[in-house]
Formats: structure tokens, sequence, C-alpha cells
């Protein structure tokens, strides 16, 4: 019998062997799975009842918790909510999170690896864990002279220090009030939020770096500029033929240049008249000239098609593949499926300013602890160098003559040499256009490369063009930052 | 009387002081580690209302002083009428009951249950109901050996007691088992007690029953078969299992007393076949009823596939389950800490999850804790059977033993994903008045059985 006995104590002692092992790989092994399931209501739960850090923009509290007297302990309060929601995002108890709330979510919790002591101390203090603050690289001064230039016009306006690739300004419009969705009345948020969620105009967008992007128009012809330049296929004062209409190859439909006429006058026109005056039908032909192939390289140097953080995820911008000779003439000059952000665009400008190195954009300056010990400081890097300095110096002559001589004749500012880049892209038949600029100033030392966007024509339907809606607004933005 | 009498007198004296010393030395232990797991409670208690509310709730600590006194009072009982017995599994007993009562007052807390809706205060009553049953048990059952005389009776017993929720008026169906029975003044779930009437009545056939279970039979391929009239009672304990498993839905109670009665059975004839034929009975048997019952199916899809939205979401689905995972994976190693996780968000918490309660608030640290405690009192069992001098003592040790082993395992292998989740109790520690009372009775015949082990043993060793 005891032989017997023997064998089911093991066997009893192997069942419990098992349970040692599941709790083990549930509660070591599984912990980080099991932790960032979307149904795991805990892991939310958490981030609420910790003092969450805030957010900060150059000593300016933009968003903090509150201590309150309910389950969650804490209320998420943003001030100015709405002018930096696009870079905020939301705080929602069951409707998720988003901006530098969701990318920056393990800081402001606390759950960081940084903050790993700070964890145990806590647990052995007994004290809340409380989160690290996040200081963005946004300047209230620059946002807010941004979001009031933007008036009630959708679209956004992106701002960066094209030396370091800090982003100064980032504003979307039409914005919301993260304070809406921050409260603790889930039914009230819930009803917000989906208010929100269906409102036509996409306030929950961030139009600067995601939503459905834009068809950049005229402004996309920066970059078919760079890739002619640059690859030495096509020089400034390379001549092309200047037609006042050209019929595109296997179609009935005709260009033209937005002006109805020719680009300027002569049979035959310059890669420098072209970009200044702003001239579909050479770039057509320029675009025809070096190709899809060498375009398409240039414009992924200049981060088409990557992925990217700031540390919110960028909707990467597309330059189309396996086009024909009509579609490859239309995408030359940013049409066709040619899809930008506003902080592509201001990229774009960025890395021509900054001598043909673009430098990796960001939003987050620094992470620091409760006691303001630095956890994680940003340090300026190089993304890429998709043209060389003797390009990017040729791009800011040329783009200076765009403002003062050309047809961004309204970023002018006196004193000041700003170099500039209108576009007006068609949306399709009877759409209102999308208004572009972009450009950096000072010109000579470039201390700010801006893009902006306005939606729905700016109100004008087909009849406005960048210069007049877009460039006013990219101006007083150069103007605030040349005013510090 | 002459020196040499007198020397031997002396030694023998001395002997009998060192013999009788013993007991009381083993009765000493346990009165202070009954203080030591009081003390435990006491504090586990106190730092669920520390963490959960911030203020102490003396009242609760006055109930839990109460029960104290009734362990003690239980302890004082058995230095009389049991004085040799097991010192260990008291105290265990006592520290399991009482984190249980600990973990089920920090889920009232959250769910601002009070007064007798609070579960916690259903338990206490429950546990010095089950406290005082032991008592008597132990008081009144001097000697085991009687039990093994009414074996039939404990047939008809359990029977009878399986059968009563399937009774209409009195049964009661409760998410979706049919195990309760509701007598208007109480209510409760008689399979609880019917595995210890089993666990007698399998203990005694099988005492009598086993030379001819083991001896005779054909071989075949090398192995040697039970005749065909001695399938007789496995066939009639598997129908048992497999009526409960499809009237009551109840998975988790069909496998104890199925796996009870083949352990019984193994250790009474050593013969592993019984294994090989009852596993493949009860395989088939759950496996076609896996086809039939929805229910079954349901458990075992939410057991191999939990992650999956369409089995989470479903009805009787892997919600429950998945949820008892996220609340274990966040208590981590050391756990959130009493009163400062969140177990009630997980249905059931206090009851079928509440080892997902203490994984989460004590973490991995905890559970392996209790899983020792458990491991503790099912060795300190086992002991019984290895050392007991008369096989009926020996099989309902083991068998009672492995009916504490088992319910553990299927419990804590469910919340874990180990085996699908079936609807068995967590010996001690769930909330549940049937449960306590079948554990502290099973409790009272361990500590009467390794009294008669060590009481025997020590005659022995004197002649």
């Amino acid at each position: 019998m005891n032989r017997e006995l023997r064998r089911v104590s093991w066997g009893i002692f192997a069942l419990f062997l098992s349970l040692f092992v599941s709790s083990t790989v549930i509660q070591v092994f599984q912990v980080d799975n099991l932790r960032v399931d979307e149904r795991n209501s805990r892991t939310l739960l958490d981030s609420y009842s910790t003092e969450r850090g805030a957010i900060v923009a150059s000593n300016t509290i933009i968003a903090e918790s509150i201590p309150v007297d309910d389950q969650f302990r804490y209320q998420r309060t943003y001030y100015d909510g709405p002018m930096y929601s696009a870079v905020t995002g939301y705080f929602t108890i069951s409707q998720g999170i988003s901006g530098i709330e969701s990318a920056m979510n393990d800081e402001l919790s606390g759950q960081s690896n940084q903050q790993f002591f700070d964890q145990v101390l806590a647990l052995v203090s007994g004290r809340d864990p409380r989160g690290a603050t996040v200081q963005l690289t946004l300047d209230p001064e620059i946002q807010k002279a941004a979001w009031n230039a933007l008036g009630d016009n959708a679209g956004s306006v992106v701002a960066l220090d094209p030396t370091t690739g800090r982003i100064l300004a980032m504003v979307s419009k039409p914005a919301y009030d993260p304070n809406e969705l921050a409260a603790h009345d889930t039914e009230t948020v819930i009803g917000r939020y989906q208010q929100l969620l269906v409102d036509e105009s996409a306030p929950l967008v961030n139009r600067a770096i995601s939503g459905g992007l834009y068809h950049p128009g005229s402004v996309f012809k920066l970059i078919v500029t760079a890739a002619a330049l640059d690859s030495g296929l096509i020089r400034d004062t390379t001549t092309v033929p200047n037609p006042a209409s050209l019929k595109l190859p296997g179609s009935t439909s005709v260009i033209k240049n937005s002006g109805g006429g020719r680009c300027g006058s002569g049979d035959t026109v310059t890669l420098e008249t072209a970009l200044r005056l702003s001239c579909n039908i050479p770039f057509a032909e320029i675009g025809t000239r070096i190709g899809s192939t060498v375009i398409n390289s240039y414009a992924e140097e200049f981060g088409f098609g990557a992925s990217l953080e700031i540390p919110m995820a960028v909707t990467p911008s597309t330059y189309p593949a396996n086009m024909d000779a009509a579609q490859i003439m239309l995408s030359s000059f940013g049409q066709y499926d040619v899809r930008v952000s506003p902080l592509q665009m201001a990229m774009v400008s960025a890395a021509i300013a900054n001598g043909g190195v673009l430098m990796a954009p960001t939003v987050v300056d620094s992470v620091l602890a409760p006691d303001l010990s630095i956890l994680k400081s940003f340090q300026a890097q190089e993304y890429s160098q998709p043209i060389s300095k003797q390009t990017a110096s040729l791009m800011t002559t040329m783009m200076i003559g765009n403002v003062s001589n050309g047809v961004a004749s309204n970023a002018r500012i006196s004193g000041v040499k700003v170099a500039g880049k209108t576009g007006t892209a068609e949306n399709g038949e009877g759409e209102p256009y999308t208004l572009w600029f972009t450009g950096f100033a000072p010109a000579d030392n470039p201390r700010v490369a801006v893009a902006v966007v306005i939606e729905n024509g700016g109100g004008f339907g087909q009849s406005a063009n960048g210069n007049r809606v877009a460039a006013p607004i990219a101006r007083t933005v150069i103007e605030a930052v040349l005013a510090q | 009387m002459s020196p040499s009498t007198t020397d031997h007198h002396q030694t023998i004296t001395e002997q009998l002081i060192l013999r009788l010393r013993i007991p009381t030395k083993i009765r000493n232990l346990e009165a202070a580690l009954i203080v030591f797991a009081m003390l435990i409670n006491a504090a586990a208690i106190a730092l669920v209302d520390l963490g959960a509310t911030g203020s102490l709730d003396i009242s609760i600590l006055g109930f839990i002083g109460g029960l104290g006194a009734i362990v003690m009072t239980m302890h004082i009982a058995q230095r009389f009428v049991a004085r040799d017995a097991d010192p260990l599994i008291l105290p265990i007993v006592t520290l399991l009951n009482g984190l249980g009562i600990a973990m089920i007052h920090r889920l009232d807390i959250a769910q601002g249950l009070t007064g007798w809706q609070a579960n916690a205060s259903r338990q206490m009553v429950w546990t010095a109901i089950a406290m005082v049953i032991a008592l008597v048990v132990i008081v009144v059952v001097r000697n085991h050996r009687s039990l093994q005389r009414y074996r039939y009776v404990w047939m008809l017993v359990g029977v009878v007691l399986l059968i009563m929720p399937l009774i209409p008026g009195i049964g009661v169906t409760i998410s979706g088992a049919r195990l309760w029975v509701d007598l208007g003044f109480v209510s409760f779930q008689p399979g609880e007690i019917a595995k210890i009437a089993l666990a007698l009545f399998f203990a005694g056939y099988l005492v009598t029953a086993r030379d001819s279970l083991s001896a005779v039979g054909t071989t075949f391929l090398g192995v040697r078969w039970p005749r065909g009239r001695d399938l007789g009672p496995i066939i009639i304990v598997w129908l048992v299992a497999m009526l409960v498993l499809i009237f009551q839905h109840d998975l988790g109670t069909s496998l104890l007393y199925f796996g009870l009665f083949l352990v019984l059975m193994y250790v009474s004839t050593g013969r592993a076949i019984w294994f090989v034929v009852g596993g493949s009975l009860f395989g088939a048997g759950a496996f076609i009823a896996s086809f039939w019952l929805d229910y079954v199916k349901g458990r075992f899809d939410g057991w191999l596939d939990s992650f999956n939205p369409v089995i989470y979401d479903a009805l009787g689905g892997s919600y429950q389950l998945v949820q008892g995972l996220f609340g274990m994976a966040s208590g981590g190693v050391i756990g959130a800490g009493l009163g400062a996780g969140r177990p009630y968000i997980v249905p059931l918490a206090e009851s079928d999850y509440i080892m997902a309660s203490i994984g989460e608030e004590l973490g991995l640290v905890g559970v392996f804790a209790i899983l020792c405690l458990y491991l503790l009192f099912v060795s300190r069992g086992l002991r019984i059977g290895f050392n007991g001098s008369d096989d009926f003592g020996r099989l309902l040790a083991v068998g009672l033993t492995f009916v504490i082993a088992l319910q553990v395992f299927v419990v804590v292998g469910g919340v874990t994903r180990v085996i699908p989740v079936t609807g068995l109790t967590t010996p001690f520690l769930a909330a549940g008045g049937s449960s306590l009372v079948a554990n502290w009775i099973i409790v009272a015949l361990l500590l009467r059985l390794s009294d008669t082990v060590r009481h025997q043993n020590q005659a022995g060793d004197l002649q």
C-alpha cells in the first residue's frame, strides 16, 4: 500500500507543481502582455490613480493632475486646452488616450524604466507613485501666434527649428477641449467623444501629422526641384519648352499653368523661373525628364513613406508608385496621388534651411522626475541628408526669389530675408482648393521653418490661392519667432 | 521495596513521563502556532481596512477574536480527547480560513456591503458553525473504526445528498449549475457534504472488496484485466459522476467524485489498470458530453482560446477568466498590497476567483504561500496514510486529503489556465458555508485519525 501511496503523493505533488508553474508564468512572464491588453481596465485605472505628471511648455503648465475626492483621485486638467489639443491629445477613462498623453504615457504615469526606483520607493514608503513631467519643445508665444493666425480656418500650422528639429508650434483646427474628455462622469465623456468622432470637421484629428493628409500642390515642386538639381540631371538654368498648354499623354486632358498662359515670356523657361512663378507645365516636363524613380528616392530622403515618431506617430506622406506618363506629369506639381502632412512639408523647408541636413523633428524636450531631476533629455539628431549643401544654398536663393520677386509675396517681412513656396492644390472638380505655404527665415541664418495648410480654400472655394491665405499666416508665425 | 525495583520503576516512570510529555509538547506547539496564525489573520484584516478605507474596523477584529476563541476551544478539547493529534493541521486551516475572511472582507468594502449583506459576516458565522461541528465530530467520534461499520449508510447518505438538488421544489439552479438545495430557512450545497460520505463509503467498501478486485482477472496483452463483475462498482460510480455532469452541470464535482474513487481504488488494490480503465471512461464521457452539453464545450473553448474576442464576449465565455488573469498579472511578484488592488473587477472574486484576488493583492509570493500551506496540509494528511496501522483509517485519510488536494488543483488550475474552469470551491478560502462545514469536518476526521496513528505507535513503542 505504501508504494501506491508514494505514487499518489508524487502525483499530488506534480499537480501542485503545475500550479506553481502556471501562476509564475502569469505573474512574472506574461505580465507585460496582459498589462497592454486593451481589455485590461486596470492599466488605465492605475494611470488615473497615480498623480500623473504634468505637461509643460517653456515653464507654462498646459496639463496637470489635480487631487479630487473621487475614485480616480486626480482630475486631469488642461489649460488653453483647444490650443494645445493637437499635441497633448486627450486622456479619457473609457475612450482611450491620444497625443502626448498616449505617446509619453509610461513616463507620465510613472511606469517607465527610468522611474523604476521611484516605483519601488513609492511601494516601500506607501505613498502614491508620481508620474514624470514632460517638458515640450513648444513655445507658448509661437503656439499662440499660430493658433490666432489660423483664425476660423480649418487647417494646420507647424513651426520647427531647422537646426535642431525642435517643434516650436503645432496647431490643428478645428480643435476640441480635452477637459471635456477628461471628466470622470463616463456617460458625459462618451457622449461628447461620440459627438467629436462623428463630427465631419474631424476635430479629434491632429492634421499636422495624421488624418487623410493633403494634396501638396505646388509646394511639392520643392521636392522635384531638389531632385532635379541635386541629381545633376537638371541645372537651375536648364531650359524646358514653354507652351501655354500641354496635352497629357494617352488622354484628351490638357494641363495649364495657374495663370492660364505661358510661364513668363519666351519659348523656353528655366527651372529657376518655373519655381519662382510656380508653373505647372515646365514641372511636368522636368518631372518626366528626371523620372519618378529619382523623385521618389529624394522624397524618401526627406521622410516620405517612413514611419516617424515625434513621439506621436506621424502618418507617412506618400509619393505614388507605378505611374504612367500622365500621372508622373501630374504628380510633378503635387497632384494625382501625392499626399503630405504639414509636418512633412515643414521638414522639407527645414532641410533646405539647414544646408541640406534634415534634423529629426520632436515635440519633447525632456522628462523630469518629481524631484525635477532630468530622466531623459532631448538630443538633436540628424534624420538624413537629402540634398547637398550646394543644392540647399541654390534652392534657398530660389525660394527667397519666390517671396521677394515671385508668387509668395505675402510672406515678405521688411528687413528679413524670407524663403518660401506657396501651393494651391486641386481636390477634384468643383472642390475648394487646399492652400499651402512653406518656408523659412531668416534665409541667411534660419531660425524657423514653417508649413501652413488651409482647407476648403480658406472659405473662398476655388478663387483663393496659397499666397493670399496661407502666406500671411506663415508670416505672422515667423514674426513671432523673430520677435524673441 | 528493594532498590533495584525502585530503579526499574523509576525508568518506567521516566519513560512514561517522557511519553506523556510529547503530546503535551505537540499540543503546546499547536497552541503557539494557532496564536501565530490568529495574529497573521488579525494583521491581514487590519491591513485590508487600512489599505482600502484608511481606518480600522474594530468590530471585524472582534469577530475574528471570537473565531480564535472557538479554535482555542477546539485545541483545548484535543488536549482531552485527541492528545496526539497532528499539531500543524489546525493552525494551517485557521490561517487559510482567516486569510479567506480578510480577502472576502476586502471585497465587501469594494462593493459597499455591510452588516448581514456582507459576505464576510456570513463567512464568519459559517466558520463558527463549521468549527463547532468539527468540535462535536472530534469529541463524539472517538474511534474512527466505528465509521467503517456504517459504510452502506454512508453510501446511501452520499447518494441522497447528491440527488437532493434535482428534487423539484427544493433544488435551485445558480449560474447554470444545479447544486443547491433551498429548505426555506437555510440553503446549502449537499454535494459538499456528500464528498465526505462518499470518502467514508469508498474507504469502507474497498477495504473489504480489494482482495477480489486485485487478485482475480484474466491476463490479456500482458496486462491482468479485472473480471467483468468486479467492474460493477467502478461502472456505478462512473454513472453517478456522469449523472452529476449531465443533470447538475458540474464538471468539477463530477471529476472530484470520480478522481477520489480512482485514487482509493488504486491505493487499495495496487493496480494501476484502474487508472487506465477509469481515466478512459471519464475522458470519453467528458469528451462526448462536450458535444452534447453547451456548458462543457463553452468551458473548453474558454480555456483553449481565452483571448479570442468572440469567446471573451460570449455569454458564459472567458471574460471572467481573462479578467482574473489581468488581476493576477497586475499583482506581479509582490502584489498591490491588501486593499490596494482592484480584485473586485473580476466577477465572483470572493468565491470562485479568490485565488486571483490573492494573486492581485498579495502577488505571486502570496499565491506561493497559500499553495505551500495547502501542500503542507496535504502532506500531513498523507502522512497519516503512510503511518496508519489499519487500512480503513489509512484509506480514509488518503481519501479526505485527496479531496482537498484535488479541489485546490481544480480551482486554482482553472483560474490559472492549467485546466478548464470548473465549479469547485477553494477549500477554507472561498466564500461559501457548505464548503466550510464540509472541509472543517474533514479537518476533524484527519485530527482524529492522526491521533489514533500516534497513539497506536506509542503504545507499540512502549511494549
